[in-house]
């Protein structure tokens, strides 16, 4: 990333001095890159100018963990990781299992909408997210959602902020809802033969009156796709379930699995071309099966998002993919946009970023149609 | 009433041509009934009405609102509590009933497409059959709007697991205030760009009309046990909903209701509710094995906190009887007090206690009843403020203690509104909870979407912002002749 070489990097010791920094950078034309944890920094478009790097690390305290009304708040600078510890004090958790969370930040993870496969269940940041404070390129605190888990006061900025890749303003602090830790845990994983069985017991899986809290399939070179389930709760309620899959697997094999393939998601992400694609569910195997030649690692989840590890023709699969009705952003690798076809709505998009930072102070260029 | 200055005989033909002579209504008579809505206390006859049947008919009625600079109001099914659909002066009322057509039902991704007009309940009719169903289920669902629950983000009882009105809409297709036609969101998700579908729903019709919304229904799980349990008090009943979250338990529902809505909801449909200080309904679904642990944890769980007796439901028309009471609970309150307000407002549910102590207190100084039925795990309250309106200042006092009751909710941190949104009756009270660079940061967001102002725009705000930049010649904005707003 050549064009973090000639930044300056400032850190902020709170909201008044990210308020300072920010309007002192655009009163001087300065681009302003924000930075949680820098996990994600080669995610979307170089940025077309970069002079300051602002940095939330000295933003890490969580705030107030008010366990019994199941809601955190939490400065955007602190490790997800950090906060999970917290939480599990009280034998609760963000259900949201995010990629590298030793060094992924809350701001971070917000920006960048990541998600991983208990999204199937808990829903993704846009729902766990209850509040946000928003410091905008001229220096507004904005507060927008609250600290109740119900709320419909004024326009719902809190998902505004999610994934708008730090282009609007610069997260300082969110409250989330919470979720009990569960008391058990258990993961199977179902040998299935090739994409069009996987695809099958996908949407028998998904039609079936499981409880299941996560379900992946995971495609590698010239290997059978292996599909995990995760199902969470009560010994009983769990055991009840792995009979139910059992039957509904057929003649697959069944077997307990250990809960680290659930990491397979971020080794896919950590190679040197790495895609995130979003398809219907009942799509997932034709997808994959137009790159069987190219053999690419890929994790999908029931959800349809999926990581695809892919050296050649992540363009062509961009194509196939937005012609199916899905997207495919290129998270790392070469090309010219990161991010596909955002549709008709660009017009708006880029109404709404000149409203909150005319200047193009924040992140210039990095996200859709050159925001 | 006169036509208003804006609405000339050219400009109600032009209206005309675009909808078809049968779908405007400018007779007085007919206005009449789109004069308020679920919240009657404001009234405003509109200029006219007008009610498309089609994507392209919104959007030709769209620009010559803007063209004209005609302010508008989009209407569901006008069940609103908030006054959201409330017209507003010289301007027209854009009805979506008629498109009330089911687009497109795709089972195996658990998508569906609808229009504006299609009643809720229908979505869950329609795919009843193959054990799905649409999670967001206000106790209006029989009547009211798609395109109203998207306008108000609604809740319902059930929105403590399956989340909100925004956690189910995918994608939606809206017509903005200048006419153009854009797509928010995808039927895939996380469709790159800003979550624009996520700022749509619940903006109160502030941003334009969704002509076409995609749905995310769910399965219907293996079982589901609702039981009922009854307290000495709301205080007791309390305590139990914090043992059953201390527990890590998240029942589908749990909901409570005081002696006063108990009575209530006797007097008018008869669930035949234990008669006691406060009723726990507790809804637990999910695999039949794990839901039958979970019970009988929730069983020890209420009695330790007092409760004695506890129903559960044996059959499905026992479960919907047990449901009738809460469902039915704003309108049976009409059967002990003449008049009353509905309030609606949101605090971290451990204030519980505290606030109804508070509430009961202001309540016994104003010498009025308040009935209260909450939806308590998510700590959303609807106190039912009971007054005659023939009693001299009582009406007052009702609305002083109503709007108090808010200001408890604010400071304990809480929310003005859980489900019912701001619209009308609450936009000053917006301006106690947040600051004024945050409702600033809200509109320039507004401003993007309308920078003309046309769309419902005297709601939710309690100063509109008209936006910096306007295309072509000035011309007064009608909030700002009438020094309701001020440009900026």
């Amino acid at each position: 990333m050549d064009w973090l070489r000639d930044a300056r990097v400032v850190e902020p010791a709170n909201e008044d001095e990210v308020s300072a920094a920010l309007r002192s950078a655009d009163q001087d034309g300065l681009a302003v890159i924000p930075r949680g944890g820098g996990t994600k920094l080669d995610w979307g478009n170089p940025p077309s100018r970069a002079d300051v790097i602002l940095s939330t690390a000295k933003l890490h305290r969580v705030l107030e963990h008010a366990w019994a009304d199941l809601t955190v708040t939490v400065e955007a600078g602190c490790t997800v990781a950090d906060l999970q510890r917290t939480l599990a004090q009280h034998g609760q958790r963000l259900a949201i299992d995010v990629l590298w969370p030793e060094r992924a930040t809350i701001g971070g993870i917000l920006s960048t909408n990541d998600s991983g496969a208990l999204r199937l269940a808990y829903g993704s940041l846009r729902d766990l997210v209850i509040g946000i404070t928003l410091v905008l390129a001229d220096g507004t605190i904005a507060r927008s959602g609250g600290k109740v888990v119900k709320n419909v006061a004024g326009y719902d900025l809190p998902k505004l902020a999610t994934g708008a890749m730090g282009t609007l303003g610069v997260i300082t602090q969110a409250t989330f809802r919470l979720h009990p830790l569960p008391r058990n845990a258990r993961t199977l994983t179902i040998a299935a033969g090739n994409p069009e069985i996987a695809q099958t017991l996908l949407l028998t899986m998904e039609a079936a009156t499981l409880a299941h809290t996560a379900l992946q399939v995971r495609f590698g070179a010239n290997a059978e796709p292996q599909m995990d389930i995760l199902l969470e709760g009560t010994e009983a309620g769990i055991a009840s379930q792995e009979e139910r899959v059992r039957e509904l697997a057929g003649a697959a094999v069944v077997t307990e699995a250990a809960a680290d393939v659930w990491k397979a998601r971020e080794k896919v992400a950590e190679s040197s071309a790495v895609a995130k694609i979003s398809v219907l569910p009942s799509h997932i195997a034709k997808t994959i099966e137009r790159q069987a030649k190219a053999c690419p690692t890929a994790v999908v989840q029931a959800t349809g998002i999926g990581w695809v590890a892919l050296d050649a023709g992540l363009m062509d699969l961009r194509a196939q993919v937005e012609s199916d009705g899905g997207s495919l952003v290129i998270l790392r690798g070469r090309c010219t946009d990161a991010w596909g076809d955002p549709g008709d709505a660009l017009p708006l998009m880029r109404a709404v970023k000149h409203q909150l930072d005319p200047k193009g102070t924040l992140n210039p260029g990095r996200f859709v149609g050159g925001i | 009433m006169p036509v208003p200055p804006s609405l000339t005989p050219e400009i109600l033909r032009e209206f005309r041509s675009i909808v078809g002579e049968r779908a405007l209504l400018s007779a007085p008579d007919e206005l009449r009934t789109y004069e308020c809505d679920g919240l009657t206390n404001f009234r405003v006859i509109p200029g006219a009405v007008l009610l498309p049947a089609s994507t392209e008919e919104v959007q030709g009625i769209a620009r010559l609102c803007h063209r004209e600079r005609i302010p508008f109001v989009a209407r569901g099914a006008g069940t609103g509590l908030s006054g959201g659909a409330l017209p507003v002066v010289n301007g027209i009322v854009i009805s979506l009933a008629r498109m009330n057509r089911i687009l497109e039902v795709d089972l195996p991704n658990q998508r569906v497409v609808v229009e504006p007009g299609v009643i809720n309940v229908d979505v869950t009719n329609r795919v009843a059959h193959a054990g799905y169903f649409y999670a967001p289920d206000p106790s209006s669902q029989t009547v009211c709007s798609i395109g109203g629950n998207v306008a108000e983000n609604s809740g319902g009882a059930h929105c403590l697991k399956y989340g909100f009105t925004t956690t189910h809409v995918l994608a939606l297709e809206v017509v903005l205030p200048d006419g153009t036609l854009v797509h928010l969101g995808k039927k895939t998700l996380d469709a790159p760009g800003y979550d624009l579908a996520g700022v749509f729903v619940g903006s109160e019709g502030t941003l334009g009309i969704a002509t076409k919304i995609t749905l995310r229904v769910v399965k219907r799980p293996e079982c589901i046990q609702t039981l009922l349990a009854a307290f000495p008090s709301t205080n007791e009943a309390g305590a139990a909903v914090s043992g059953i979250i201390a527990a890590g338990m998240l029942p589908a529902a749990i909901e409570m209701m005081d002696n006063l809505a108990i009575q209530a909801a006797e007097a008018a449909v008869h669930p035949h509710y234990p008669d006691c200080g406060g009723l726990l309904l507790v809804e637990l679904d999910g695999p039949e094995a794990e839901v039958r642990t979970l019970a009988a944890h929730l069983d020890e769980i209420c009695r330790s906190h007092g409760a004695w007796e506890i129903r559960v439901a044996q059959t499905e028309t026992e479960r919907a009887l047990f449901w009738k009471g809460r469902k039915a609970a704003f309108a049976s309150v009409g059967r002990i007090s003449p008049n009353y307000i509905v309030q609606d407002g949101v605090i971290p549910r451990t204030a519980l206690p505290e606030i109804l102590r508070e509430i009961e207190s202001l309540g016994a100084a104003s010498g009025l009843r308040v009935a209260n039925v909450f939806h308590a795990g998510d700590g959303n309250l609807h106190p039912l403020v009971m007054y005659d309106r023939r009693i001299a200042g009582q009406e007052q006092a009702a609305e002083a203690l109503s709007l108090r009751i808010l200001e408890l909710c604010i400071e304990k941190g809480g929310s003005i509104t859980g489900e019912h949104g701001v619209g009308e009756d609450k936009k000053y009270m917006l301006a106690k909870m947040f600051s004024e660079p945050d409702l600033d940061t809200m509109q320039r967001v507004r401003c993007a979407f309308d920078p003309l102002l046309l769309s419902n725009p005297t709601k939710i705000f309690p100063r509109p912002r008209m936006c910096g930049e306007q295309p072509g010649e000035y011309v007064p904005h009608p909030l700002e002749t009438a020094g309701v707003a001020e440009r900026f």
